[in-house]
């Protein structure tokens, strides 16, 4: 443990910076500071996962029993393609985000990220592309599923503004997600802290790095099918339409090609997570550090080869069929590779089955699960059966819920003295694990008998005679255990803030930088940039060294131009829904104004 | 601290138990349309390849979550001083973690593209498939049989022990046919034709239906399919290759006046009579069907009225948009429709 510096690294002493956070409503709205950016992040995809939960739970409610008419038809299949879209547009992806921003520049030794206004933006444009899309509700929301394949999402066979309204927020979001990927993969290639080389970065950077490119590369490919299915709806141009000659699987292509790659970015950012929980816990360094590593860049890689396995059913061939099940056969390899590093990191540890390393255990555990019925459809004749089944709704909850979650909760304990300063109860959080992970068993485990008994997803009710009843009365008995399991978290969460114990700089005895300054950090960061040494540079002996600070540093002043630029842009999905070529207008004139204050603006003031 | 071992340990048995109970439930009562049953060739090739994959998972699950515990179990923190050794990796160990699963993969990849070679080409010429064409429409299946000149609906009647040839399409959205006791679905995708194939080897009734979204009323869009030996099959497809039967008693005959002069025939047709529409399913030999609406009612002349007069509430999105007819002149159209044996 570096503990010589112990006395340098913090001139406020180590109670944290209160200031940090201080300041009005206007502070945050104008703020470009990435902590509190990622608080906003964080706090804005706990608001819909909560959301999305509430559709989940309705949609488990009218399956309770065959033939139930809690809500119709329409309402059922306006819940689940919100459901699917919320979680993983608006939740997940949001709280990975929120990591990205508290996490990255502290473990990099950074004092925010490269482009803190743009940062600033991202959140903006996701916050009102999320309140677009939800908005729906109020007119008719969209339908057609998260994944709205054509041509039921032409104006035809979806009249109405609903598939409108989905394709305009996925834009947006889409929008703010690229961005926020530039500014993450360019911050961790140029603002890392002097000696912090790339093999020397904490594995959820890494994932991090990884996810970002999957961004970069994968959005476009939504963007271009999203334009098309827009020409198609607005212009009747016909890219997704047979009867002139437009072809439906196309966007399917498209649509996967983006969506397995989003897989991955909702799923390597809680592999980045648990890959620091684990070795943090178990008090030794993460074992196989660059076959970790590298197992992540080539599921990133090989991820962008393997998204016709959405597609078997769709009569590509056996050609086709055969490449893309033996390249998703291939994925499984490094995914398992990880899982080994992770228990070797266990093995001869010294593991504190504290609450953060329960989560990234269950994450762990329950990914298993999900890998495999994931390797059972790789193979396509299998999938024949289980695609589009409850069988598959099983599989992707097990690696979505039982993964992603469970490792984007596990950073939410892990992290949550850093960002707070105060401890999360450990009792409370221990009553979340057990009950979350009984009741995420008891609602998606009989998923798999039901897919394999025959009952397909996306049916609003099935009939009696089927022998779906029971089951589907245990998942939804589970699904409210699961939803209830959350309000022990969401007490803890809020409790702890007033009462929570004092954390100091490092209550885990972690070993990366974010560790080694003050809980919370003050709005600079790092007063002096750190110089790093080794992998672990709070457990080498000499594994970092922070000269002395003679003041504080200056750091970029807040700008409210970026939620101007974004209001400008969500006025332009308003004017696109609404058909008012005016508003178009004054949408254009907004981004332009905004733009320009945002380029002419100082950075320091 | 034992107590909160133990807690630890009953907890982890409490799962444990859980999923074994969702298990053994998962085994019991009538499963029409299990996919773990197979009737066909097709479906058990499926099957056979699907447990074969099963059983290494199962295998893989036990050892890697086995480990995985006893870890978590055995080194826990149990006080003392010092830190652990700092093992930073082991080149032989990731070579065998990365070895075993690979070898274990290709175990699975040979059959399994053995299999797909078979499933996803077209019926072998040799075996003289019946070929029958499917045409999926919101909310309800289409079936043509080119070569005995029979249009019907909802119901695939198949002869056991002849390879059947699907051909697939779609009038409208992208459907998806699957039979699951016969076999994987196929998508039915506009604008293209997708081919399944199978024989049949034991004669029964397999309900499936629609897995693809397609709109508001994809879960009724269900299908049937009826396997019947040669000789039972012969005589269906006699009874309904031929135009439609003359009603018999006056009432029907009045039936078939409304109906063929109506609004029905603008989207019905009942071959031999001027109702020619193409967007509904064929009527000509309706009332020899089992089912109505997707196989969702029994064809009763009670269900029949229903279902004219109050579709749009069984089934709330259906197409058939009609005006509310008068009761005498419904129960007169179903006597005729009935009579279409």
């Amino acid at each position: 443990m570096a503990t010589s510096e112990a006395a340098l690294h913090s001139p406020t002493g180590a109670h944290g910076h209160e200031g940090t956070y201080s300041g009005g409503i206007w502070s945050w709205i104008t703020t470009v500071d990435h902590k509190r950016i990622g608080i906003l992040y964080g706090l804005t995809a706990l608001m819909f996962f909560v959301l999305g939960g509430i559709e989940a739970l309705i949609i488990r409610l009218q399956l309770h029993g065959p033939n139930a008419g809690i809500v119709s038809p329409q309402v059922y299949n306006q819940l689940f393609t919100m459901h699917g879209t919320t979680m993983i547009f608006l939740a997940l992806m949001p709280l990975g985000a929120a990591f990205f921003n508290f996490v990255v520049p502290l473990q990099i030794g950074a004092r925010d990220v490269a482009f803190p206004r743009l940062n600033a933006f991202s959140y903006w444009t996701f916050l009102f592309g999320g309140l677009f899309l939800y908005s729906s509700w109020f007119w008719q929301a969209p339908d057609a599923g998260w994944f709205g394949y054509a041509n039921l999402t032409s104006t035809q066979f979806s009249p109405g503004p609903g598939v409108d309204f989905w394709f305009l927020g996925l834009q947006l979001l889409g929008l703010s997600s690229l961005v926020a990927a530039l500014n993450f993969a360019i911050t961790i290639l140029n603002l890392r802290a002097p000696g912090m080389k790339l093999m020397r970065m904490p594995l959820f950077t890494w994932m991090t790095l990884v996810t970002s490119f999957l961004m970069i590369l994968a959005f476009p490919a939504i963007t271009v099918g999203l334009v098309l299915l827009m020409f198609d709806r607005f212009f009747d141009a016909g890219f997704y339409n047979v009867a002139v000659g437009g072809d439906v699987v196309l966007w399917q292509h498209l649509f996967w090609i983006f969506g397995h790659p989003e897989v991955y970015i909702l799923i390597l950012p809680a592999m980045g997570i648990v890959s620091e929980i684990i070795p943090t816990f178990s008090q030794k360094p993460l074992f196989g550090y660059p076959v970790v590593v590298y197992s992540g860049v080539l599921i990133g890689f090989i991820g962008f080869g393997v998204w016709a396995h959405h597609m078997f059913a769709v009569g590509m061939g056996p050609i086709a069929n055969s490449v893309f099940s033996a390249t998703t056969m291939i994925i499984a390899i490094p995914t398992g590779v990880k899982i080994f590093n992770w228990l070797a990191t266990m093995w001869g540890g010294k593991i504190r089955p504290k609450v953060p390393f329960l989560f990234a255990f269950g994450f762990i555990i329950m990914f298993i699960i999900g890998g495999l019925s994931g390797v059972m459809h790789a193979s396509p004749p299998a999938d024949l059966q289980q695609t589009d089944s409850y069988f598959v709704v099983a599989h992707f909850h097990y690696v979505l819920f039982g993964g992603s979650v469970f490792g984007l909760f596990g950073g939410i304990y892990y992290w949550y003295p850093k960002v707070t300063g105060k401890l999360m109860s450990e009792t409370l959080g221990k009553w979340h694990f057990w009950l979350m992970i009984i009741a995420f068993n008891i609602t998606f485990f009989p998923m798999h008998f039901l897919g394999l008994q025959g009952m397909p997803r996306r049916t609003y009710t099935y009939e009696s005679g089927l022998g779906f009843h029971d089951l589907n009365l245990v998942a939804t008995a589970g699904s409210f255990l699961l939803g209830a399991s959350f309000l022990f978290f969401f007490w803890n969460f809020f409790r702890s803030l007033k009462k929570g114990e004092d954390a100091g700089e490092n209550p885990w005895n972690a070993a990366t930088l974010e560790w080694a300054i003050p809980s919370p950090p003050p709005h600079y960061n790092f007063d002096t940039l750190p110089t790093v040494r080794s992998r672990d540079p709070l457990w080498a002996e000499d594994g970092y060294e922070k000269p002395a600070a003679d003041q504080e540093p200056e750091m970029p002043a807040g700008s409210g131009w970026p939620i101007v630029v974004s209001s400008g842009l969500l006025l332009l999905a308003i004017a696109a829904i609404t058909s008012h070529l005016w508003l178009v207008g004054v949408g254009v004139l907004i981004v332009f104004v905004g733009v320009y204050g945002w380029s002419f603006q100082p950075v320091y003031r | 601290m034992p107590s909160k071992k133990a807690t630890w340990r009953r907890g982890s048995w409490l799962v444990l138990g859980l999923v074994l109970v969702v298990g053994l439930a998962g085994c019991t009562g009538v499963l029409p349309q299990s996919t773990l049953h197979p009737v066909s060739d097709f479906g058990q090739r499926i099957d056979d390849l699907f447990r074969r994959i099963f059983w290494f998972a199962v295998g893989v699950f036990v050892i890697v979550e086995g480990l995985l515990l006893y870890a978590v179990f055995r080194f826990r923190d149990r006080g003392g001083e010092g830190r652990p050794e700092p093992v930073h990796g082991n080149t032989r160990l990731e070579i065998a973690w990365t070895l075993a699963p690979a070898i274990i993969l290709v175990l699975i990849a040979v059959p399994t593209m053995k299999t797909i070679f078979i499933v996803d080409n077209p019926a072998p010429a040799s075996s003289n498939p019946l070929q029958i064409n499917v045409i999926g429409h919101q909310w309800w299946w289409e079936f043509e049989y080119p070569e005995q000149g029979i249009v019907t609906a909802d119901e695939l009647h198949v002869p056991v022990g002849r390879t059947v040839q699907l051909n697939l399409t779609s009038k409208d959205v992208i459907h998806s046919f699957w039979i699951p006791r016969i076999g994987g679905k196929r998508d039915v995708v506009p604008g293209h034709t997708n081919i399944l194939w199978f024989t049949v080897d034991s004669a029964g009734e397999y309900p499936g239906q629609c897995a693809e979204f397609c709109g508001e009323e994809h879960a009724l869009m269900r299908a049937l399919a009826v396997a019947q030996d040669s000789a039972t099959f012969r005589a269906w497809v006699d009874s309904v290759k031929g135009p439609a039967r003359e009603p018999a008693d006056s009432l029907a005959m009045q039936g078939k006046q409304l109906v063929v002069n109506g609004i029905c025939i603008s989207c019905h047709t009942i071959r031999g009579t001027q109702a020619k529409g193409i967007v509904g399913p064929d009527l000509t030999h309706v009332g020899s069907r089992q089912t109505l609406a997707a196989t969702i009612l029994e064809n009763t002349p009670e269900n029949m009225f229903l279902w004219i007069t109050k579709n749009d509430s069984i089934k709330p999105g259906n197409k058939m948009k009609i005006p509310q007819l008068p009761a005498d002149q419904v129960r007169k159209m179903v006597a005729y429709l009935q009579s279409l044996k």
